[in-house]
This record gives structure tokens, C-alpha cells and sequence, in this order.
């Protein structure tokens, strides 16, 4: 890292080994000029699961539950993101029924990603009554969830060629019931988070990413687009059913009339995204062709398919954080993948993060490194352990600053 | 047409929309022999079978940078990320671009992939054109052994800074991870 010029001479401190604002570790150092960042750098791998590598003795539908364990919260972008590559490679065609169930499914997971990012935006900056609030709502999600995949998190809907379990006409009430309960809520939440005085203080014109950024180093998802770029897989091309529905690229400019890539910026872009997934759920409801929900319901047939396969593949998904790639390729003599690469969208908003830190006061480090959602155990698959006998700026102490500075300006 | 907008310090006209066809057209007229093979598929989706093209291109080592650079001036891509395979006698890097986003239903995802020869891994960073490439060649780097010339930033990345030097987790061959997994309980710490 280079030294700063500033004539005043700054110091490092390492925040290690737990993610300042997420409980998954990365290692963060700061160069500090005071109170304020002078430059960052961030190492990662303590979570390396080498889940490439475990895929190379499993065969396609094994590998689909290797790749839900990927992360917790995105259990369903990466098995369908795996799923979309090996159906491109095998070429098959998935029913279209299957398609809109998979938008659902989709959906549904982002509306329990985008509020718990909420929840945990809020305790960042010192509103644990808005936690527990959000997190309330999230946990309706969830039983919709538990109501549909027979799951709460790692929820085996995948499968290659459709889906595993269908919405039959007697679970369409129970569905709507939840959706509405959403909505209603929707405007609460959306009154405490982009009106409230003291969230405004803490995020407006605070860790701005400019356009121009969002660009040159390729971030993806709400981050991108709270900077104005117009980048969503779900809009800019055809997969599952999102090309036979009514959607549009969310930038905080559709509220505010401009955009400023700050954190308020993120806030919206999520929240908005919220009441777009509503939306895309009941357009589907209705829509729903009937038909199977899957291309081969015999499994042992599917992989004797997938088995003669022989090219490579990629699917691509808009998943909560952004875009989520997998690449497969097969050999068309082994079942096991020949390659398979995992790209998960944090891996591409870690390098947004040093022009976003630079500048900021300590306090500000949990909202700002929070507010492009990382994942880190998406980012991460192989273990590693790092050196720590320097002095730590650990996670409660880093919290207590954040919360302290939001006391100040409610003064 | 018209808008502009600028990326790495050089003025860009706003992106016209290019169709598959035309992305390959211009590469393969630009470069010629350069281009080994190309390939278009179009995967379709929905009641409305609307289509999506991906583009696999296989280039020559000797324009890899040229063919970023054209890219670059054609219509600055977003790089999704680079993946890598383990060919046998070469390695295979896959650089996963998307071109033509922002407009509905448009995207064309282009591949182009670029064989190293085990004797000599070495390519040209892209880092100078799309700064947001670093932490995909930094991966490259550690789990293939494909070295960047002009990387800005070379250190290790997800890997452990005492996994022994000369180690790719992701080769097939004696340089693979194996002998280190399989007598585990002899690895001195």
C-alpha cells in the first residue's frame, strides 16, 4: 500500500477478523489520517470453502446441494445460477411453468435478503427498534418461504431442467395473505427509512460510489445502480420468465429526480426493489401457464442425459447482491463437471469499497461497508487463519463508535 | 448516439446497440486470422421466447491485448469475471464480458477464451482498461499459476500466506493440491 503525502503522519489499524458489519470475517486495513480514512485495503479467503474443487467428485444434481450451501442467505441464486449453466451447456428447454415458478422463488428470496440488509442497516447506525421491526417482517417471509419449499433457508426448489415442488391453486390465498401483509408494511418501512431525519444525517453523502466507478470496476446490483448505472440481469436479458414481465431498471432517481451513489442511494434502490419483487410475484400469480414443472422428472435419466454433455456454459441470475455467474464446463466422459467457477456478486463490489471508505470517519466504516450487502461466504470457498498480533479495532468497539456518532447528531 | 460519457479519462460516445452478428463481424474483420473461432448461441426463455445470444470466441495469445483494447473502444464491457480451465498441456482462460446492458432484453454476453501453453503463463493484465478486473486476475494468479504481466497488485488473495509457493488448487496436474490433502496429518505446521 503506498504511504500517504499528507505531512502529518498517519497510522494503520487492522479490523480483523470479523466483517465490521456482517458477523463473516474479512480483514480490513485502514490508513488513518485522525479520524479520517486515508486509504484501505482489504484481504480475503478466511471462509475459502474450496467448493470448486469438493464439485469435481459429485455429479450435476449433487453438485445442486453443494451449491445451495454456498451461502445461507442465497440459497436459491446459486443452485438455479448452476442450474441455467448446465441447461444452456445440455440444451435443455425448461417447461414454462417451471419459468414463472422460478421468478417467484427468485423474488421471494429477495424480499427476505433486501429486509434483513434493512434490519441490519439500522443496528449498524444505532436503531435496534427498527431491527427487530424489519425483522419481524422478514420472519413472514420466511414462513412464506417454509410454505413453498417445504424450507426456511437452504431451500431445495432447484432442480436441473425446472423446479421440485409446485404453487398449487389452494396455495394461492395463503400467498396473496403474505404478499398483502408485505405491502402494508412496505409503507412503514419506507416511512422510517427515507424520511427520517437522523437515517438521512448518517447516510446521505456518505460512501459515495460515482458512476464512473460503478463502471471501471464493474460493480454489480443495487450497488451499481443506486450510482445510476442501469445494469439488472432480470432486465437486460431473457431467462426464466422475466422477459414476459412488466419490469424496469431500479435507480434512486425514480424517487428522488437524481442520483448521488451514496448510502440513502442504496437504501432506496433495496427498499424500491422490495415493492418490485411484490409486484413481479403477483404478475406471475396471474400469468402462470399451466403444464409440468420440470423438463425430466426421472433423475437417473437427467444425469444419464447430462453425462453425454459435452461443451461448456454459463447462466447468469440477478440475485439480491447483483449478478450471480456460474461457468460449467463438461468433458462428456466423466458425470462430474470438468470446471465449474463460482462467481458471486460481492467478489465484484469488493474493489467499490476503497473509493466508497476513502474519506469517511471511523464511524462511518460499519454503514458504508455494510450498505453494498457483502457476502463473504459467497466471495470465500478454501480456510485460512491470519496473523493478529497487532492491535484490533474489534466489531462491539467499531459498533459503539457508529452508535455514538448517531447520539451526536440527534443532539 | 450523442450522450457522452467517460471512461478512464477517454471521451466515449454513448453505446449503439450491437447484435451478436455485428459484435462478431467487426472482431472478426478487425483481427481477422487472429480470431480462431467463433460461436453464437441464443438460449430462449418464457411464454414469449424471447432470446439472449452468448458469443464464444476463441482468440490468438498474440492480440489478446489488442482484442481488449477494440473491445474497450466498441463498447466499454462489464467483465463478469475470468474463469480458467486446466486443458491438459495449456490452460484456458475464459473472460466472461457483458455488452449492451441497459437496454431491455439486450444483453449479449460475449466469452472470450485465450490458451496458454504450460511452458510459457503469461498474459497481459487488463487492469489498465478495466481496473475492476484485479481481483479476477489475482485469483487467477494464485489457483492457476498464470502469471499477469503489469498486474498492479500481485499479492495473494484468497489463498494462505503459508500454502507452499508453486501449489494451484485448481490444476490437474503434479502442481495440483492433491499430495497436499492426502497425508494431511503429516503437514508441518
Amino acid at each position: 500500500m503506498s504511504k500517504s503525502s499528507t505531512t502529518k503522519s498517519t497510522y494503520q489499524i487492522p479490523i480483523v477478523p470479523i466483517h465490521p458489519a456482517l458477523k463473516e470475517p474479512v480483514f480490513f486495513e485502514f490508513e488513518l489520517d485522525g479520524e479520517k480514512i486515508v486509504d484501505v485495503d482489504v484481504k480475503l479467503g478466511h471462509v475459502h470453502r474450496a467448493i470448486e474443487w469438493a464439485s469435481r467428485k459429485r455429479n450435476p444434481v449433487q453438485i445442486l446441494y453443494l451449491a445451495e450451501r454456498i451461502c445461507g442467505i442465497c440459497s436459491y441464486c446459486h443452485p438455479i445460477a448452476f442450474s441455467l449453466a448446465v441447461e444452456s451447456t445440455a440444451d435443455i428447454q425448461v417447461p414454462e411453468r417451471a419459468e414463472y415458478l422460478r421468478v417467484i422463488h427468485g423474488e421471494l428470496e429477495r424480499i427476505c435478503s433486501h429486509i434483513l440488509w434493512a434490519g441490519v442497516a439500522a443496528h449498524e447506525i444505532g436503531f435496534d427498534t427498527v431491527l427487530y421491526l424489519t425483522w419481524q417482517i422478514r420472519e413472514k417471509a420466511l414462513d412464506l418461504t417454509e410454505y413453498l419449499t417445504g424450507n426456511r433457508v437452504t431451500k431445495a426448489i432447484t432442480m436441473i431442467g425446472g423446479v421440485r415442488r409446485d404453487i398449487t391453486q389452494d396455495m394461492i390465498p395463503k400467498v396473496q395473505e403474505s404478499l398483502k401483509y408485505f405491502k402494508d408494511n412496505f409503507e412503514k418501512l419506507r416511512g422510517i427509512f427515507l424520511d427520517d431525519k437522523t437515517f438521512k444525517m448518517r447516510s446521505q453523502n456518505c460512501g459515495v460510489l460515482t458512476k464512473e466507478n460503478a463502471l471501471k470496476l464493474c460493480a454489480v446490483g443495487p450497488t451499481t445502480r443506486a450510482s445510476g448505472v442501469k445494469k439488472d440481469v432480470r432486465v437486460d436479458t431473457s431467462y426464466f420468465a422475466y422477459g414476459d414481465l412488466d419490469i424496469n431498471y431500479t435507480t434512486p432517481d425514480i424517487l428522488t429526480g437524481e442520483v448521488n451513489g451514496d448510502v440513502y442511494d442504496r437504501i432506496i434502490v433495496r427498499l424500491l426493489e422490495v415493492k418490485q419483487s411484490i409486484d413481479l410475484i403477483e404478475q406471475c400469480l396471474d400469468k402462470m401457464p399451466a403444464g409440468p414443472i420440470v423438463a425430466e422428472p426421472k433423475i437417473a435419466k437427467l444425469l444419464a442425459q447430462l453425462k453425454k454433455a459435452n461443451g461448456e456454459g454459463v447462466g447468469l441470475h440477478e440475485a439480491p447482491r447483483g449478478e450471480v455467474i456460474h461457468y460449467v464446463k463438461f468433458d462428456g466422459v466423466n458425470e462430474a463437471p470438468y470446471t465449474w467457477k463460482v462467481r458471486a456478486p460481492t467478489y465484484n463490489n469488493i474493489l467499490p469499497w476503497i473509493p466508497m471508505l476513502k474519506g469517511q470517519q471511523i464511524a462511518d466504516i460499519p454503514i458504508v461497508a455494510a450498505s453494498t450487502d457483502p457476502c463473504m461466504s459467497c466471495t470465500n470457498r478454501v480456510a485460512v487463519i491470519k496473523n493478529g498480533n497487532r492491535y484490533e479495532l474489534n466489531k462491539e468497539e467499531l459498533h459503539r463508535l457508529s452508535v455514538e456518532k448517531t447520539r451526536r447528531l440527534m443532539l | 448516439m450523442g450522450k457522452t460519457r467517460n471512461i478512464g479519462g477517454k471521451i466515449m460516445t454513448e453505446e449503439k446497440i450491437l447484435t451478436a452478428e455485428e459484435i462478431v463481424n467487426n472482431f472478426t474483420d478487425e483481427f481477422k486470422i487472429k480470431i480462431k473461432d467463433t460461436k453464437i448461441k441464443k438460449r430462449s426463455a418464457g411464454v414469449k421466447k424471447n432470446e439472449t445470444a452468448y458469443i464464444w470466441m476463441k482468440i490468438d495469445k498474440s492480440a489478446f491485448k489488442d482484442i481488449i483494447k477494440y473491445l474497450c473502444e466498441l463498447q466499454f464491457p462489464h467483465l463478469a469475471v475470468v474463469s480458467g480451465n486446466d486443458l491438459g498441456n495449456s490452460i484456458e482462460l475464459i473472460y466472461h464480458f457483458t455488452l449492451n446492458y441497459g437496454n431491455r432484453m439486450k444483453e449479449t454476453i460475449l466469452n472470450i477464451s485465450v490458451e496458454l501453453p504450460k511452458s510459457n503463463l503469461e498474459i497481459e493484465s487488463i487492469c489498465d482498461l478495466i481496473p475492476g478486473a484485479l481481483i479476477t486476475e489475482r485469483e487467477k494468479q494464485e489457483f492457476l499459476g498464470v502469471k499477469f504481466v503489469g498486474i498492479p497488485d500481485n499479492r495473494r488473495l484468497f489463498l494462505p500466506e503459508d500454502l507452499p509457493e508453486g501449489i494451484y488448487p485448481w490444476r490437474k496436474d503434479e502442481t495440483g493440491p492433491d499430495k497436499l490433502y492426502r497425508n494431511l496429518h503429516e503437514v508441518k505446521k
